[in-house]
Order: C-alpha cells, then sequence, then structure tokens
C-alpha cells in the first residue's frame, strides 16, 4: 500500500491549499460554525472541529445525532446551511466541479450500509474508482482490488454480486473500495456495525495500520467503545448537533455531563 | 378554488420549471465532453437490445389486427388494394413511433426510474459523487443518450414487425406473397417520410429517458419511493410523448410540406 495522499498514477492531486501557513499545521478538516438544518430540524448546531493529518478523531453520539450528516459534508455531499467546511485547507464551498472531484480523490469514504453498486461484482466496485481515476493496466487493477478484498477478509468474494454478501461482508467490501485509491482521508461509517467481535477487531487492526503506517486521516463514526479506544487520538460526543464533550475515552468516561457518561458505560458494555 | 389549489398550482410550475432545467443539463452533457462510452454502451444493450422482444412481438400483433381491420372496412368499398400501402404509410407515418414510444415509456422509463431511484434510496448516487465520479453525468446522460439511439432503432423494428405482421394476415387470407406485399406496402413509404416519423422517436427517447431519471433522483421515502418514482414515470413519459407528438407533426409538416 502507497503511503496516505501518495496518489496512484493518473490520479490529480489538489494545487496548494489557498490558507496553508509555514507555524501550524493545516488541520486535514476543519469544520468552522457549520450549522444544518432539515426543515425546522437543526442536525449540526454551529459545529466547531479540527482534525490534524495523520491523527484518528472517533465520533459518538446518540442515534440521529448528525454523525452521518457529519461526513457527509466533509466530502462535500451535504453543504452547510452556516459555516465552512476545510478539507486540507481548501473550503468546499468555493470549490469547482473539478477541484470539488480532485478533492474528494484525496478521501475515501464507507457508507453506513456500504452503498456498494449493486450491479456489478465486489471485485468490479472495488476496482471502479482505480478505473476511473487512475492509468493503472487492467490486470494491475484486478490485482489490486483483490489486494484491497483481502486486506479486509473478502478475498473469495471477488466475482459475487453485493446482493449475495450479508450485512458485514457488505460492510467489508465498502471499505476495500473506500481503501481503493489509498486515499489521505477517510471517512468511515461504523465500521464495525453487523460484524462478529473477531472480524470487528480485524478491521480496527486494519485501520489502526492506515493511521500508523501509511499516516491516513481518519474519522470513524462509531458506537464501539473498544474501537474507539483503539483507534481514537480524540472522541468527540456529539448530541443535538453540538459537541457535548471531547478528549480521550478516560476524559469522557469522567465526564461532568450524565449523558456523555452513561453513553460511554453502556456502549462500554455492548461494545 | 381551495386553499390548497394554489399550491398545487405553484408546485406544478416548480415541477415543470425542475424538470426543463433538468433535460436543458442532460442535452448539454450529451454534447459535452467527457463522454461516458462504456457505461452509454451498457445502456443501450440494457434498454435497446433487451426490448427487441416486446417491440418485435408487438409489431408483430399490431400489424396483424391493423391489416385485418383494414381489410375488413376497404372491402366493402372493392379497394382491398389498399390494404398493404395503407399499412405501410399508418406503420411508418404514426402508428409504430407512437406504440413504440409508449410500450417503451413503459418499458424504459419504469426501468430507469426504478434503477436510479433505488440507487438514490440505498446512497449509491452518494457513491459515485464520493468516488469523484458526476452521478448526473454517469447516470443521466448516459441513460438518455442510449434512448435516443435505442428508440429510433426500434421504431424500425417496430414498422418492420408491423409490415411483417399485415403480410401474415394477407398470407392466411389472400396467400399473397412476401416479395407483392413488401412491393405494395413501401408503395407510398418514400425516404423522407420514413426518416422524418423515426427521427422523431429520437425526442421521444429523450424525453423518457429524462423523464425516468428524473423521476429517480428526485424521490424520497425509500422503496416505497421507488415503486412511486416508476410509476409516475410511465404517466409523465407516456403523457408527454402524446403531447410532443402533436407538436412534432406539426413541425414535420412545416418542415417537410411535401408530406402534408
Amino acid at each position: 500500500m502507497m503511503p496516505a495522499g501518495t496518489a496512484p498514477p493518473g490520479i490529480a492531486t489538489p494545487e496548494a491549499g489557498a490558507t496553508v501557513s509555514a507555524e501550524a499545521p493545516v488541520p486535514a478538516i476543519a469544520l468552522e460554525g457549520v450549522t444544518k438544518r432539515f426543515g425546522t430540524l437543526t442536525v449540526l448546531d454551529d459545529l466547531t472541529l479540527a482534525i490534524p493529518p495523520g491523527t484518528c478523531c472517533c465520533v459518538l453520539g446518540r442515534s440521529g445525532t448528525g454523525k452521518s450528516v457529519l461526513l457527509k459534508h466533509i466530502i462535500g455531499l451535504m453543504q452547510p446551511d452556516a459555516g465552512r467546511v476545510l478539507v486540507e485547507g481548501r473550503d468546499l464551498a468555493t470549490l469547482d466541479r473539478r477541484e470539488l472531484s480532485a478533492t474528494r480523490l484525496r478521501m475515501g469514504f464507507l457508507f453506513q450500509n456500504a452503498a456498494l453498486f449493486d450491479s456489478i461484482t465486489v471485485g468490479e466496485n472495488v476496482a471502479f474508482p482505480m478505473r476511473r481515476h487512475t492509468d493503472l493496466a487492467e490486470h494491475e487493477i484486478l490485482d489490486r482490488a483483490r489486494a484491497k478484498l483481502g486486506a479486509v477478509g473478502l478475498a473469495d468474494a471477488f466475482d459475487k454480486m453485493p446482493g449475495s454478501l450479508s450485512g458485514g461482508m457488505r460492510k467489508r467490501a465498502g471499505l476495500a473500495r473506500a481503501l481503493a485509491l489509498d486515499a489521505a482521508i477517510l471517512l468511515v461509517d461504523e465500521p464495525s456495525a453487523g460484524l462478529d467481535p473477531v472480524t470487528a477487531g480485524e478491521i480496527d487492526d486494519l485501520l489502526a495500520g492506515l493511521k500508523t503506517d501509511h499516516k491516513t486521516t481518519l474519522v470513524v463514526v462509531t458506537h464501539n467503545i473498544p474501537s474507539a479506544r483503539m483507534l481514537g487520538d480524540e472522541l468527540v460526543f456529539l448530541h443535538q448537533g453540538r459537541v457535548l464533550a471531547r478528549g480521550d475515552v478516560e476524559a469522557l468516561e469522567a465526564s461532568d455531563d450524565e449523558l456523555v457518561r452513561a453513553f460511554m458505560a453502556s456502549a462500554g458494555a455492548t461494545g | 378554488m381551495t386553499d390548497a389549489a394554489p399550491h398545487r398550482v405553484a408546485r406544478g410550475l416548480s415541477l415543470v420549471g425542475d424538470f426543463a432545467i433538468f433535460c436543458g443539463r442532460a442535452a448539454l452533457d450529451l454534447v459535452r465532453p467527457p463522454y461516458e462510452g462504456r457505461e452509454t454502451f451498457r445502456q443501450v444493450v440494457e434498454l435497446g437490445w433487451r426490448s427487441v422482444p416486446l417491440i418485435g412481438t408487438s409489431g408483430l400483433a399490431v400489424g396483424i389486427v391493423l391489416s385485418l381491420h383494414t381489410r375488413a372496412t376497404l372491402e366493402r368499398f372493392g379497394a382491398e388494394a389498399l390494404v398493404a400501402p395503407g399499412l405501410g404509410v399508418a406503420l411508418v407515418r404514426e402508428t409504430g413511433p407512437l406504440i413504440a414510444a409508449l410500450l417503451l415509456a413503459g418499458r424504459m422509463g419504469a426501468g430507469i426510474a426504478a434503477e436510479v431511484a433505488a440507487m438514490k434510496v440505498t446512497e449509491q448516487v452518494d457513491a459515485l459523487e464520493a468516488t469523484a465520479v458526476d452521478s448526473f453525468r454517469f447516470l443521466v446522460a448516459t441513460r438518455v443518450l442510449a434512448a435516443v439511439i435505442a428508440l429510433p432503432l426500434l421504431t424500425t423494428l417496430m414498422n418492420f414487425g408491423g409490415i411483417v405482421g399485415g403480410w401474415l394476415a394477407e398470407l392466411a387470407l389472400t396467400g399473397t406473397p412476401l416479395t407483392t406485399y413488401l412491393e405494395r406496402a413501401f408503395s407510398l413509404v418514400d425516404f423522407t417520410l420514413y426518416i422524418s416519423s423515426v427521427l422523431k422517436t429520437a425526442v421521444f427517447g429523450f424525453l423518457i429517458a429524462a423523464t425516468g431519471a428524473f423521476q429517480g433522483l428526485t424521490t424520497t421515502g425509500g422503496t416505497e419511493g421507488v415503486g412511486r418514482a416508476a410509476t409516475r414515470s410511465v404517466v409523465m413519459a407516456s403523457v408527454l410523448v402524446i403531447a410532443v407528438n402533436v407538436v412534432l407533426v406539426r413541425l414535420i409538416f412545416v418542415l417537410f410540406p411535401e408530406l402534408q
């Protein structure tokens, strides 16, 4: 695997960020006062967050608190009603289509339900981003796709259709696709949901390896406290669109807020 | 007027506006590179080639029925010799294009709407965008172009099937040989008539695919939304085909006065 941010041959990389400063390292991801509303419901409420490059931020919170919406803002699938989303110093709202595509190529995204393309095989799903965005030869693309599937324990699923996979297998195939371009930033929505504890542990190991070996920036939405403990440099607890608590696992477990403590206790017990 | 009426009118106008913008973008993406050749070819096979059995058999059946009805009427006036030429003109000029378009509004329109809507509700459209693929170009432009290519070809098949059906009916009743029948059937069909009629189905193809993709991409509400998108697509595409046909017929008469 290439170091994160080293794009495979043929992939365009974004030009130098507009707000790069010599003193402070530019956060891989920064949200500044992001607010998002769906009708009368405020899902993200003046959210501010900065994630340094090469670190892992685990986003926790009860269902419906805007965790997946947060990830979709980071990759530009949703636009905030107020505030800014910056990826490697570039404000997504100021990018044209081509620039946004170049920025998205720096990111991998695992959707909550995997979102595999169900009209093509699992192997084709993983090969898809490479076919679209690299100059790799066909045999090389297929080799890499097999390797990515092997890394998530799905080497035998290359020729299967997504519809024939279990939920956990779909999730892993989705992760393999997200890893296809060796992205510098990986956004992962509940990677261990639906997986048995052993497989969940293997996925955690894989993600941890990306962070330590390839300096990949990770944003992981999870309810699994052992995963968060293992992966997270920082944990962020979202509630009603706001950051209710942040810090490491111990800090959240010792939080002044009863909801955070209760969540950590119950999720820790089930996780 | 009830209180809801102005709201409905506004919503209807908004829908028309949104669809017009959607069609404009689809038309632009048809001519603006980069082109999605591989996906377009896949859609030509999916939407066009797989419609061949439907259109072929329908054409045959329509030809037989039209021939039987026409013969029954013309016999009263001793004009049986006009059965084949009449059928040829009727099929090529209007019946073939319109029936083919309406059948394909069902098969293609519903298929596109259901597929795109299913991709929308399962976040596959978002997954395309997340992998830096222009989902509109990939999903809409390719299907619209495939339908624009497929409709004239399928209409030709419909016409041919209809004429063969007409011949089968005549063969059973009068034993007319195929060559004689074809000669008569095409005696009043010239190149201008054929081209003008078949090319208008390219417009129908655009409308059918654009309607399906529009309904698919704007759907909401999970699997229920998928079904709703398919149904709405068929209704909207059928009405559009019939309404636009009126305009196209008039346009053809202006462009080709010899056809009046």
